[in-house]
């Protein structure tokens, strides 16, 4: 019943499916996780809300329900966005589970690129219902063509990519130092504001927008929410789309020489 | 072990139910807390990095009130240092359930989980009153401070005259508050008794707490009365606000300490509905 792919494809196919498998088995748990996720989008949608209400019906020609379309998009790239965490690597390290990592013919990242990516068809299913409810309760307003949505299926694959390996390289600085929270609560308050997480990048000030246009954080959020909730033109769909594609190319780069160096230090630490 | 274990149940249960109410009982939660900060103080730099997370999580919290600030003068009726001291309280209160409420409740689940709550069970001591003050993560408690001083500083800019009675209807509310807190964490904990697994409950408030951080007035109609009654982050935090900002009626505190009361022995009643499904270590 299973066909077998070769080499690297095959190796997705199978860790894809073991993800699905095994995070179905652990549906309960999932959706309260993802319950308690919602919490923080829906905060910040009635705090604009209640700002575009108080401004006489928009703020910087954001509506109400043009929030609402943002921040419920916004649960879907926010569930895309869930990728093998910084704080992981202390484990992997301290326990030694690398060792097993590191026998293996592939690099080590395309399992977790697999799993988390197997995991997302599992989200995608659960979110479906919540975001249904969403709609429901909070009335967006949704203006979309074909194109949007095609667009907008890949581009929440590119924030995926684009933030797992990102966070890998984070992750890797636990084989220099083991003290890095305060690194991380920094990485992940700059990306809180100059991603779109927080709130859509046309609120920031001039300046702090044009900083988030040349960071990478706003391909994984801002980007992917906007081409299905904003007003974005075929153009920028498309440079967004490029620009996705840039800093694939750029944390691939990263990922492949910060693991070349560090990956000795662990041979190193190791007995 | 059993003979021992049913014995301690009945002591137990022979007391009154009057534990708020014996300074013995003050004494020894009192000493509890002492050595659960002693116990942390072993570890000083632990401090540092609850200093660091703190800066970074006000300093967040401020660029987030200062980007909401710069689009509209007023946010449901409250003005931006008006926030402030809700973002004050919120981080105090924050605080005081990291120290205390939250490792206590952990701990708790833990035992349930491996059955090594019979170690309280057989102390000739309240239970519920043991298993909330065993732990107590001092170094989180800096978030106590912080949050005071955001309140300070909220109010020299508000400038308004602080008459004694705000400021005692401020640390009543904060208490009720706190109290509030405490029951919501107990009942989800108790619930243990039944599922056992319940360490998401964690994520899950972490979740709905953060919706605290704006008054509770800014909700929609069902949100508001569930983070009122359900989730009571209305009464932890927009309340002891309110009482510093002039818009707290001393009806809204009778209520606040009406309702107090009665999760209090809501949560003592169910507390001890769960404690009957305890099936201890052995089970």
């Amino acid at each position: 019943m299973t066909r077998t792919l070769p080499g690297l494809p095959g190796l997705y196919a199978v860790v894809m499916r073991t993800a699905v498998q095994t995070q179905f088995q652990y549906r309960t748990a999932n959706y309260a996780f993802m319950l308690g996720m919602i919490a923080e989008p829906v905060v910040y949608l009635v705090v604009w809300s209640t700002v575009a209400r108080s401004q006489g019906g928009a703020v910087e020609g954001i509506t109400a329900g043009e929030f609402a379309a943002y921040y419920i998009v916004w649960t879907l790239v926010r569930n895309m966005n869930i990728v093998f965490t910084p704080y992981g690597w202390e484990e992997r390290i301290r326990k030694g589970e690398l060792s097993g990592m590191l026998v293996r013919p592939v690099h080590p990242i395309h399992y977790d690129l697999a799993f988390f990516a197997g995991w997302k068809v599992v989200a995608i299913v659960l979110w479906l219902p919540i975001a249904a409810v969403l709609v429901l309760i909070f009335r967006p307003t949704f203006d979309v063509n074909a194109l949007e949505v095609g667009v907008f299926l890949i581009a929440i694959w590119g924030a995926y990519l684009i933030r797992s390996m990102l966070l890998w390289v984070l992750g890797m600085v636990t084989f220099w130092t083991t003290r890095v929270s305060a690194l991380y609560d920094l990485y992940f308050t700059a990306e809180l504001l100059l991603s779109g997480r927080l709130l859509p990048l046309a609120l920031l000030p001039a300046w702090a927008a044009t900083v988030a246009d040349v960071l990478p954080f706003k391909y994984t959020f801002g980007y992917p929410i906007e081409v299905l909730a904003g007003d974005l033109s075929t153009a920028e769909l498309f440079i967004g789309l490029g620009l996705q594609a840039v800093w694939i190319g750029v944390g691939a780069l990263l990922v492949a020489v910060v693991w070349r160096f560090g990956v000795r230090r662990y041979s190193a630490v190791g007995n | 072990m059993a003979a021992q274990l049913k014995s301690g149940r009945a002591a137990g249960r022979s007391r009154p139910p009057t534990w708020l109410g014996s300074g013995r009982r003050l004494r020894l939660a009192g000493t509890f807390l002492k050595i659960g900060a002693l116990n942390e103080l072993q570890y000083r730099v632990n401090f540092f990095l609850s200093l660091v997370q703190s800066v970074v999580a006000v300093s967040t919290a401020l660029v987030v009130l200062a980007l909401v600030f710069s689009h509209t003068d007023s946010l449901g009726g409250w003005s931006s240092d008006e926030l402030l001291v809700i973002m004050g309280v919120y981080v105090l209160m924050g605080g005081l359930i990291r120290s205390v409420i939250q490792p206590n409740m952990q701990q708790l689940m833990t035992d349930v989980e491996e059955g090594t709550l019979d170690y309280i069970l057989t102390k000739p001591e309240d239970a519920q009153l043991l298993i909330s003050v065993r732990r107590f993560q001092i170094w989180q408690a800096v978030d106590v401070f912080v949050g005071l001083a955001l309140v300070a500083v909220a109010l020299v800019r508000l400038s308004d005259p602080l008459n004694v009675s705000s400021v005692l209807a401020f640390a009543v509310a904060l208490v009720l508050g706190a109290l509030d807190i405490y029951c919501f964490w107990l009942i989800l904990t108790t619930g243990a008794f039944w599922v056992t697994r319940v360490d998401f409950i964690i994520e899950l408030f972490d979740g709905m707490y953060q919706a605290g951080r704006w008054p509770v007035t800014i909700y929609p109609t069902w949100l508001r009365i569930g983070f009122t009654f359900l989730v009571p982050l209305g009464f932890a935090v927009t309340v002891p606000a309110s009482a510093l900002t002039g818009r707290l009626s001393g009806w809204l505190l009778l209520g606040a300490l009406g309702f107090t009361a009665a999760l209090m022995a809501f949560t003592r009643w169910f507390w001890r509905r769960g404690l009957k499904n305890y099936s201890g270590a052995s089970a």
